[in-house]
């Protein structure tokens, strides 16, 4: 077990699946000579060739159904767009083709390809570059979503994702890169369906995914610290499919929910988990469950806007108060 | 080109209309649904670039007009037939339709139905071909309007950047949809667009088969050969309308005749006979003879065949019982 960075997990992931199949190659926006916008990649340029290790012109439409068509013939990409707000480009191959062609071609062919893209608000980056999008990617019937928070879930499902022969979006957060947390030396494998309870609790649960999965736990302390309230924080790191029995069995443990996202609450992951519990545990419920979500707005580039645009801990803490009549 | 490999293409050039007149037929009769974009007019093109190349090994991907690409690539017209009738004994199990044929054993990478979308797929499946180090080349068929997308000029660029065995076929047949290429397209010839990416051209007449096969076999030399990519414009002409549901009513008669005129199968056919290589009678015989083996083998074939099961709505989402997937809420 070492303590290593996110990019450090994603880097050995890479590196991994590169040395065991010459059919595995990355792709991206300055993901070779200059190493990766956040080092994902450093070091693998040197390592395996600019065959392997391509630096793409910026046509992320273009360079995702590139990498779409290769694997039609076995090869695995693992396909890097800079951020998620170019991957609205790429979003024609990704959902007309790459979601879609297994199924349409009667199971001829299949599109293993691997798409990562850092999302989120990270700082005043403003409002292109601020983007929340996995709510879209995870409509997509035929196209898997994960979103690890960890570097240990990093390196783990990167490493599921360019071994499954599924489309793989790997949604990732533009502040995480540097965070660290403790991988295990040896190769290991996270499933790409499932939820994890990262905290458990008896009193309420709380659903966050990504970055608000910290938000949860955070929020947890102060509960427990202060309000004597038992949170368990669910970290739903797969959002297509979400885990419908894990939902499910913590509701019914804690007969409360708060759902936490980053992301502007309409047609998102809080709806989504909503929609679950009203189909599979409504009964199991001792209180309406609640979103906490970002401002239906656009990010603003002043950075006290900005952050009063997204949820934090404070607005986690006030909502299960609310939930427990404590405000 | 010698006689033996005219007299071959006429006969698949034919079964090409034919086919393609009896998939007018059946959608009249509401045998076979949603969208259907036929090639009558346009067989010379797939024809002539096919045979130069090395159909069944190469790989070739279309648009939405893909039935004639993929039966000149080997798959049974049996097959392609009955998915257009959407049953279970079509190459897509009914899933497909007709924009979406597919045989990947016989390297046909499948119809799409976004314009431009295959453009950059088939850059990957060159730099596929690269990766395992094979002397295949894919082949692109697309209309002259799939250029204006973004695609193109994104896909062009890498595949040259990256010196891709893709050879790019533009079957100019100077539409989109209902819009005249002149009315849509700052410059019109298509071939000296991708100029501006360094990779060498042509443009051919799409009508004589012969003209299309040669220019072919400089193209697909060219490819094979590791020189990297090649686009072959071919000017050509669709009888009907871009689908079934095009009242096809913007383009003129007098346009229609001249280009009827120049029909394909037709000017084959009128230069074997002048060859002495044919006759008038014994083409009518071959007519005869395909029109019957559409009607008693491929037509009945489709009619004959069950409907997919229901549980086929579910079976191709994702792909069965992968390894990396299950683990469950921990």
């Amino acid at each position: 077990m070492a303590e290593i960075m996110f990019w450090e997990a994603l880097q050995r992931a890479h590196d991994e699946e590169m040395a065991r199949d010459p059919l595995v190659y990355c792709m991206g926006e300055d993901i070779g000579v200059a190493g990766g916008t956040y080092k994902a990649t450093k070091g693998l340029y040197e390592k395996y060739g600019a065959e392997r290790v391509i630096d793409t012109p910026i046509s992320e439409n273009g360079f995702t159904g590139l990498g779409i068509g290769s694997s039609f013939l076995g090869c695995r990409p693992i396909i890097e767009i800079m951020s998620v707000n170019f991957a609205w480009l790429a979003m024609d191959q990704l959902f007309n083709t790459a979601a879609k062609v297994h199924y349409m071609s009667g199971g001829q062919l299949m599109a293993p390809v691997v798409v990562r893209s850092p999302g989120g608000t990270a700082h005043m980056l403003g409002a292109q570059h601020s983007a929340r999008m996995e709510k879209v990617f995870m409509g997509i019937a035929g196209l898997r979503v994960v979103t690890p928070s960890s570097p240990r879930q990093a390196y783990g499902l990167l490493k599921s994702a360019v071994r499954c022969n599924d489309p793989v979006f790997i949604n990732e957060h533009e502040m995480m890169y540097n965070m660290k947390g403790d991988v295990p030396d040896e190769e290991y494998f996270l499933p790409l369906e499932g939820s994890e309870i990262s905290r458990g609790g008896k009193d309420v649960t709380l659903f966050g995914y990504n970055v608000s999965v910290y938000w949860c736990q955070q929020a947890a302390e102060i509960l427990s610290r202060n309000h004597n309230i038992d949170a368990e924080v669910v970290d739903l790191y797969c959002l297509s499919p979400l885990d419908r029995e894990g939902i499910k069995r913590s509701v019914s443990k804690t007969h409360r929910a708060v759902i936490v996202e980053e992301a502007e609450p309409a047609v998102g992951v809080g709806a989504e988990v909503m929609a679950i519990i009203n189909e599979d545990c409504f009964y199991e419920l001792d209180a309406p469950p609640v979103r906490v979500s970002a401002e239906n707005t656009p990010i603003p580039y002043n950075h006290k806007l900005e952050r009063a645009a997204i949820p934090d801990i404070h607005n986690v803490v006030d909502a299960v108060l609310k939930m427990f009549g404590r405000t | 080109m010698d006689s033996d490999l005219k007299k071959k293409l006429l006969r698949e050039m034919l079964f090409a209309r034919r086919f393609e007149e009896r998939c007018y037929e059946a959608y009249v009769e509401r045998k076979i649904g949603g969208f259907l974009h036929l090639y009558s007019g346009e067989e010379a093109c797939a024809h002539g670039v096919l045979e130069a190349a090395r159909p069944g090994q190469d790989y070739v991907i279309t648009s939405y007009r893909d039935h004639v690409h993929a039966i000149k690539c080997g798959m049974d017209p049996k097959v392609v037939m009955a998915e257009l009738y959407a049953k279970e004994t079509g190459c897509c199990k009914g899933l497909g339709g007709s924009m979406h044929i597919f045989g990947v054993e016989q390297r046909f990478m499948g119809g799409y139905a976004l314009v431009g979308g295959p453009f950059p797929l088939a850059a990957g499946i060159a730099k596929g071909i690269q990766m395992k180090g094979g002397d295949e080349i894919c082949i692109c068929f697309l209309g002259d309007a799939a250029n204006n997308q973004g695609t193109f000029h994104e896909s062009l660029n890498m595949a040259k950047l990256w010196n891709l065995p893709v050879l790019y076929v533009c079957e100019n047949n100077l539409y989109g949809i209902g819009t005249r290429i002149d009315r849509s397209t700052a410059v019109v010839d298509q071939y000296k667009r991708v100029s501006s990416y360094n990779i060498p051209s042509a443009q051919a007449d799409g009508q004589d088969v012969e003209v299309v096969y040669e220019a072919a076999q400089k193209a697909v030399d060219h490819v094979r050969s590791g020189k990297g990519p090649y686009f072959l414009e071919l000017m050509t002409y669709r009888y009907r309308g871009h689908s079934m549901s095009d009242s096809n009513a913007y383009r003129e008669k007098k346009e229609e005749r001249m280009w009827g005129g120049r029909d394909p199968i037709i000017m084959l056919r009128d230069s074997l006979i002048e060859a002495g290589e044919t006759s008038a009678e014994k083409f009518k015989a071959m007519d005869a003879e395909i029109l019957e083996e559409i009607e008693n083998e491929v037509i009945r074939f489709a009619e004959e065949s069950p409907e997919p099961s229901m549980d086929l709505l579910h079976k191709y989402v994702m792909t069965e019982n992968d390894p990396y997937v299950k683990g469950g809420s921990r």
